[in-house]
């Protein structure tokens, strides 16, 4: 499932709630298709949201010019809280991947036609002292769940995105990748001694 | 050449245009453009320009004004609303020859309507942004890099025929992030002999000024004005035609809505309709060039527009009857798919005589591209 | 000097005694006979002549009677948009920062329409100099309502006299903008006598001065005539101005801020402001 999703082009959608960091999670991915030389665009919701209100964001990468940036149907929804999820979850394309923080989620899955990850996002994050950043660690684990680019350019694209000055923070993102992508490794190894379940 | 960054639409205006000489941003806060002002309130004060949010978008178009009259290279923005409250200012603006790019990051109306990207100003655009006999050179970018181009020549056309440029673009261009490859600073301002800036007693004084109380002189004005339009309608359409050379349907569009009928066009393609896409980079001067290249293979046009119907009038008068001109788009900030622009192409091929293409199970919601 | 040229009379030398100054155009002015237009354009034309600065002065026209100015200043001239002369002089001055930019303005045109720029200008603090003509009436259109007309008192459309209950008080424009802290200097003066053209010269002239000082924003009131829409010959339009406006426009400095000891508005606004944390930021 997870290599079928790593095609040429990848329609994602990411939502959560405003100041969990979603349109940054957008960006990162986004910038990690630019530095492969991919076509890229990135599509905020807008709007007079109020704090905690629900954001969202679009991001394709594909190796053709991008004609709507708008992704109503997208390949994989990333989703940070349960509005986000109840909003999104009948969107997503046939045999899409819906990733999502188990932490903030009820998981129950309404469509038998989806790749449902559900992970601890903010739990870990908090755990390893990166709180705030279950955004990244999302980004480490979808990067994990489906490869939209090489390891190396997704840890440049932090570079990109978070300003050179604030070098602590470069590392923190770095870190809360990793761990995104650990938590993935773990998932394998459990499913390994307990094969996954028919459609997973 | 400077590297590719991922920028917003609305930053990308507000960089290029720094790098074309402009310093000095006159605005109002309103939403969709609101990133523009903000990058320029950054931004000015370390290049030693200036920004200044003004009282109102009136007072901001008159800034404008006043700063293109003493010789600088001025911007403003806004979105839909406060575009039609900066109309009295780019009508004084053509009527006193002055330079000046205004950029509308066009939302829903009429009235306050909405704030999600809609294309309704196009007839305000191009055929009444103020009173009396005027117009104004119109961009229609679609990309973001296309925004960064657009703003980076705005300048040096505004000037080189002495009349306001408007960008029009939309909420979803200004907002989204694309890459980018911003151009080279530039400062290609020509001399203008013609801007009050103080006689210093070295030449008689200049008069910035667009009241002529003699009939006869108005006229001449005009009539000398619509000399340089003319000129314009020749030198300066631009347009790009996309799998057009036998396309029996051509779909046109621009900015935002040319994106989604690319897409469409290509799923057309794939089904075996001879379909293409003429997407009009200026609105005015109307490319009419581009549809009379594809007229001998076209048998239908289709307009697909982000608002109820207003460039297809445009189309019409370019085919003038010579094929059946129809029009497609939503309207209120609802964006049109690609899906539905792709069934309309179907239901237009069917009607020429062609056989029924069976595309649409093949395009996804928000396939990027093909 | 009057001396001085008695006793050099002996040799008849032509002297000039009163001509037009360098900064007005050799044109009649087309204003209506006993406007008193004529006076401000002169004395204005004057201080550029006294100060030598009409080579680097920008002048801002109105809509109204002024909006044929252009035929009569010599300085190089911006026609500006009904009210919007405070935002064009703004930016003007933003782009040349160095030069000498004045609005003239009407009372419909300063009050009226373009109230929002003119207060939005004072309260920047904006170096610019704004002369505006207050004669309660509007003139080029043919004598209505202004903002600035008194109460019972006859326009085109205020044919049973200005009736407060429905079209509301006059504003006293210069008492209100020297409430703002960005007003360097606001005063108001008449033109109906030699000393008061005098007076009114003095301070058009110190407003130019504070302007190219840097000190911050000016305004001149000159309370005047409209001898065509009052129905009055000019005489009789000045005596009625003294009787009428000068009560309820007082002459007199509404703000000088020089004078009350200060090098600019940015100083004089931080004196207020002392206990507020924020405004107040040290000695910047």
């Amino acid at each position: 499932m997870a290599t079928q999703a790593a095609q040429a082009t990848q329609n994602i959608i990411l939502a959560g709630f405003g100041g969990q960091g979603i349109l940054f999670a957008g960006k990162l991915i986004a910038y990690a298709g630019l530095l492969e030389g991919r076509e890229v665009s990135w599509l905020p919701s807008y709007g007079p949201e109020m704090r905690g209100g629900t954001a969202n964001c679009s991001v394709c990468l594909s190796d053709e010019p991008i004609g709507s940036p708008l992704v109503v149907s997208p390949d994989v929804l990333v989703a940070l809280n349960q509005p986000s999820f109840d909003k999104f979850e009948h969107d997503i394309a046939p045999n899409g991947l819906a990733l999502i923080d188990s932490s903030l989620v009820n998981c129950t899955e309404k469509r038998d036609d989806l790749h449902l990850v559900g992970f601890p996002a903010t739990k870990l994050a908090e755990e390893a002292g990166l709180k705030g950043l279950a955004n990244v660690v999302t980004v480490g684990r979808l990067f994990a769940e489906i490869g939209f680019c090489k390891k190396e350019t997704l840890f440049a694209a932090v570079e990109k995105c978070v300003s050179a000055a604030k070098i602590a923070l470069v590392e923190k993102n770095k870190e809360a990748l990793e761990l995104g992508i650990a938590s993935f490794e773990e998932m394998k190894k459990v499913s390994e001694r307990r094969p996954r379940k028919e459609g997973e | 050449m400077s590297e590719k960054v991922l920028m917003k639409g609305n930053e990308a205006l507000a960089e290029s245009a720094l790098r074309a000489g402009c310093r000095f941003f006159f605005g109002y806060p309103i939403t969709p453009q609101t990133e523009l002002a903000a990058y320029m309130s950054k931004r000015m004060p370390k290049e030693g320009g200036t920004f200044l949010q003004a009282e109102s978008e009136i007072a901001a178009i008159n800034m404008v004004y006043g700063a293109s009259a003493a010789g600088a290279r001025v911007m403003t923005s806004s979105s839909s609303p406060g575009i039609s409250l900066k109309g009295e200012g780019i009508s004084y603006m053509a009527g006193a020859d002055l330079p000046g790019v205004i950029i509308n990051i066009q939302r829903g109306g009429p009235g306050l309507g909405g704030i999600q990207p809609s294309q309704a100003d196009y007839a305000q655009a191009t055929h009444a942004l103020g009173h009396g006999d005027l117009h104004v050179i119109v961009y229609a970018p679609s990309t973001v890099q296309e925004m960064a181009d657009c703003a980076y020549s705005a300048f040096d056309v505004a000037d080189k025929y002495r009349t306001p440029v408007m960008i029009l673009a939309d909420g979803m261009l200004g907002q989204m992030m694309e890459p980018v490859v911003l151009p080279e600073p530039k400062n290609t301002a020509p001399e203008k002999p013609w801007a009050t800036v103080g006689h210093n007693h070295a030449r008689p004084h200049n008069i910035v000024n667009s009241l002529f109380l003699s009939a006869d002189k108005l006229e001449g004005k005009i009539k000398e004005r619509f000399e340089r339009y003319e000129v314009i309608k020749r030198d300066e359409p631009r347009a790009e035609n996309f799998m057009t050379d036998d396309a029996e349907i051509v779909v046109m569009a621009f900015g935002a809505s040319a994106r989604i009928a690319r897409s469409a066009v290509v799923s057309a393609r794939e089904a075996g309709i001879k379909a293409g896409l003429i997407r009009p980079i200026t609105l005015w001067p109307f490319p009419a060039f581009a549809i009379e290249e594809t007229i001998a293979t076209a048998k239908s046009y289709l307009s697909v527009e982000m608002n109820m119907g207003q460039m297809v009038d445009d189309i019409r008068l370019v085919v003038a009857g010579r094929a059946p001109v129809e029009f497609f788009g939503h309207t209120g900030g609802v964006i049109p798919t690609p899906q539905e622009v792709l069934a309309k192409i179907e239901a237009m091929h069917e009607a020429i005589g062609g056989k029924a293409a069976e595309a649409a199970a093949a395009l996804t919601g928000g396939k990027a591209g093909a | 000097m009057a001396e001085k040229e008695r006793t050099a009379k002996a040799k008849v030398e032509p002297k000039i005694v009163f001509q037009r100054p360098r900064a007005l155009e050799d044109a009649p002015f087309t204003y209506c006979p006993g406007c008193a237009h004529g006076i401000v354009h002169r004395i204005i034309a004057e201080c550029l002549d006294e100060m030598d600065i009409e080579g680097k002065t920008i002048a801002v026209i109105p809509v109204g009677c002024a909006v044929i100015a252009d035929n009569f200043f010599s300085c190089d001239v911006i026609q500006a948009s009904h009210g919007r002369a405070p935002a064009v002089s703004t930016a003007v001055k933003r782009v040349l920062p160095e030069n000498l930019v004045f609005a003239y303005q009407g009372d419909g045109d300063l009050a009226s329409i373009g109230m929002a720029e003119t207060i939005h200008a004072a309260t920047r603090g904006e170096k610019i100099t704004v002369i505006f003509i207050n004669n309660a009436i509007y003139g080029m259109t043919g004598g209505q309502l202004a903002p600035t007309t008194l109460p019972n008192q006859v326009t085109q459309t205020s044919p049973y006299g200005r009736d407060v209950v429905e079209a509301g008080y006059p504003i006293r424009v210069s008492e209100m903008l020297a409430t703002l802290d960005g007003v360097a200097l606001i005063e108001r003066v008449t033109v109906d006598t030699p000393k008061h053209v005098r007076a009114a010269k003095k301070a058009i002239k110190k407003a130019f001065q504070y302007q190219m000082d840097n000190v911050g924003y000016s305004l001149i009131e000159v309370v005047s005539t409209c001898p065509t829409n009052w129905g009055m010959t000019p005489q009789d339009s000045f005596a009625w101005m003294r009787e009428n406006m000068l009560p309820y426009y007082p002459l007199g400095t509404y703000r000088d801020v020089v004078a009350e000891g200060f090098a600019d508005v940015g100083e004089a606004a931080r004196a207020k402001v002392a206990d507020c944390p924020i405004a107040y930021k040290g000695d910047k």
